[in-house]
């Protein structure tokens, strides 16, 4: 390989120059890097925290059609009155096999059918409104980690058990295997607190009471019947291409996170727009200091490139010769920047309240866009060299 | 050495160069004619001087006979082969297989050692530097009487030293004509002597023909066959003792 070889011993005989354009690209590499590690590590935290309580996809039962409370035979009237069918008591036919499709469409991973109601929660004489939840434990887990959040007791739903936030159980002065009492309209079940869980939020900490399928079905009487089906998705940001798979496979209603976020996505989607500004442009400035000074390298060696072709050195590699400097610059100064970058975020994150980690896809990403980079900066003065008219070179003008 | 030599007899029958009315123009709109109507024939082997004044066209020349510039009209074959059919990939091949250069300045490539600018010829030609080049990098090298220098940088090298590896260089891929462009033009007058001496040497013992071009008459008069050229003609071509 005469091309890399005589690129790298230019690289190491022009020192001053080759350290200059390294410096410019580690320098541009560790910028991208500190800053797409911060910019991702505050939207995961973001994400996160909406979506550590919130399932990706809701599947929720069929709307049955509006329907005209009357509907005139003369084709002369236009007007008609439609009325929304009452949201509660709505049954979900077939939910079962809606679960089966759900399951079976690419990109969900997990799904959970739950039945959600209201309901009044006593204890001694104190009383709370609360929402029940009803789900199989071992799939509610996979929709919202609770498990993770659990700060007494165990992850149990057992017939009779229910797990309750830390805020209501202070509310209701209960603790981990006290009984308590719910009821709705004219249905109670007496259920003993099998653990207690903190996941941060208000509405989930102060209001969830989470028992088994069975046991809120029967609170509810929705017996054999479910709410909603809650799925995860293997990436968040395509969740609503899922809920339309999903919605086109089972003619249901299928509602995404994006959907109820759609604030928080416009932020985090204009926060993409300006680190991808900051990106480009500071890979813009990385690209125009090597270009110069590879020019400046190409003059300089004029006469060498015109010996080298005099000699028999292809055309070719005269533009392999240069493309390849620039691609050693790209590598290289990836491998630099993206450790100095990483090193810089470690210093970071010991102030900041989310994690920041520089991952391996961010490196990757780090290299290739580094490595494009070099390239594409070496491309103007390679094919300047290799164009070079070699007699004129050796003369040394023209 | 011997190996070269009766490759270069073995194709004694055809003519090593020959040039017929050829001309060569610079300038778009100013047209500068530098060269008008050469004709000229080199056989294999020979040592010729090419003479004249500053500003004649020898370099001119040179660089067509070297396929670095193609004439504006006229024809060039070189091996047999009219370059004017050729494109600039197969003058580029031709060129690193049958020709050597030497030149004034720009001797070497400072980014590679000495033996490997030896090698480099060979490199190009090949695609890149392999091991079987070295042995006879190093043995051109000793013959230009620099063999222990072969792991030196050309910059710790003398201007004479660096010389001498210009010719070891330019006779690595045992081409049948080397051409030198005032080789020995910025080198005091014993290490030119010493120079020449090399190229007289080489012609000598392994039949390779050289084209040098020269200021100076006391060299010209040690080649076997003298061009001169003025204004951009060939105006004496024969023995030295006729031309000068
Ligand atoms: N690329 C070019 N464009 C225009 N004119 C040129 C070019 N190359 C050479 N010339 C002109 O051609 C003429 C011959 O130049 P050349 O370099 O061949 O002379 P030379 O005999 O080698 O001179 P010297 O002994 O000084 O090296 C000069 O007048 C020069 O200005
Ligand atoms: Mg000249």
């Amino acid at each position: 390989m005469l091309a890399p070889t005589l690129a790298w011993r230019f690289l190491r005989d022009g020192r001053a120059q080759t350290l200059l354009i390294l410096a410019g690209a580690t320098v541009g590499v560790a910028a991208f890097v500190f800053v797409s590690a911060i910019i991702v590590g505050l939207q995961e935290n973001l994400v996160d925290k909406t979506l550590g309580s919130q399932a990706h996809l809701t599947v929720l039962p069929e709307e049955p059609p509006p329907r005209p409370l009357y509907e005139a035979a003369a084709p002369t009237l236009y007007a008609r009155r439609i009325e929304e069918p009452a949201p509660r008591r709505r049954p979900f036919d077939q939910w079962q096999r809606a679960l089966r499709t759900l399951e079976a469409t690419p990109g969900v991973v997990a799904a959970c059918p739950k039945v959600t109601g209201s309901a009044l929660a006593i204890r001694g004489g104190a009383q709370e409104g609360v929402t029940v939840v009803g789900a199989d434990a071992a799939r509610l887990r996979r929709i919202v980690d609770l498990p993770r959040y659990l700060v007494e007791g165990r992850y149990r739903l057992g017939s009779g058990e229910a797990l309750i936030g830390d805020d209501l159980a202070d509310e209701l002065g209960v603790r981990l295997g006290d009984p308590l009492r719910l009821t709705t309209e004219g249905r109670d079940a007496d259920v003993r607190i099998a653990g207690i869980f903190d996941v941060g939020q208000q509405a989930l900490d102060g209001r969830w009471v989470v028992l088994s399928l069975r046991g809120a079905q029967t609170l509810l009487d929705r017996v054999g019947d479910v709410t909603a089906i809650d799925a995860t998705v293997e990436g968040i940001f395509e969740a609503d291409a899922v809920a339309e798979q999903v919605a086109a496979r089972t003619g249901l209603e299928v509602e995404s996170w994006i959907d109820r976020n759609q604030q928080l996505l416009t932020a985090l989607k204009s926060q993409d727009q300006s680190t991808l500004m900051i990106r480009v442009f500071v890979m813009l400035a990385v690209a125009m200091g090597i270009a110069s000074v590879l020019v400046v390298s190409v003059v300089q060696r004029r006469g060498q490139i015109g010996i080298l072709r005099a000699i028999g050195t292809k055309q070719r590699t005269v533009l392999a010769i240069f493309l390849w400097q620039g691609a050693f610059i790209g590598v290289v100064g990836a491998v630099l920047g993206t450790a100095i970058g990483a090193a810089f975020t470690q210093l970071l994150e010991r102030v900041t309240f989310f994690p920041i980690t520089v991952g391996p896809r961010l490196a990757l990403m780090a290299m290739l866009i580094s490595l494009g980079t070099g390239l594409a900066s070496a491309i103007l003065p390679a094919r300047r060299a290799a164009r070079m008219d070699p007699a004129a070179a050796i003369r040394g003008d023209g | 050495m011997s190996e070269a030599n009766e490759a270069n007899e073995a194709r004694a029958g055809e003519r090593l160069l020959e040039l017929e009315g050829v001309t060569k123009s610079f300038g778009d709109e100013v047209v500068v004619e530098v060269l008008h109507g050469i004709d000229l024939t080199l056989e294999r082997g020979e040592l010729a001087a090419l003479i004249g004044p500053s500003g004649s066209g020898k370099s001119t020349l040179l660089n067509l006979l070297g396929l670095l510039d193609r004439a504006t009209a006229g024809t060039l074959r070189l091996l047999g082969r009219d370059v004017a059919t050729l494109d600039d990939a197969a003058l580029t091949a031709l060129r690193g297989e049958s020709l050597g250069f030497i030149f004034q300045f720009h001797h070497l490539i400072p980014a590679l050692s000495v033996v490997e600018n030896v090698m480099m010829p060979a490199a190009a030609v090949n695609g890149g530097f392999t091991a079987s080049m070295r042995p006879k990098a190093e043995a051109l090298l000793e013959a230009v009487g620099i063999g222990e220098r072969a792991d030196s940088w050309p910059r710790e090298l003398s201007g004479g030293m660096q010389q001498r590896v210009a010719v070891a260089r330019a006779l690595m891929n045992d081409p049948p004509l080397v051409l030198a462009d005032e080789p020995t033009g910025n080198l005091d007058t014993e290490t030119s002597d010493q120079v020449f001496e090399l190229l007289q040497r080489f012609n000598a013992e392994s039949g390779t023909g050289f084209l040098i071009v020269t200021h100076d008459p006391d060299l010209a008069g040690r080649c076997d066959r003298v061009l001169q050229l003025v204004d951009g003609r060939l105006v004496a071509d024969g023995p030295p003792d006729e031309v000068l």
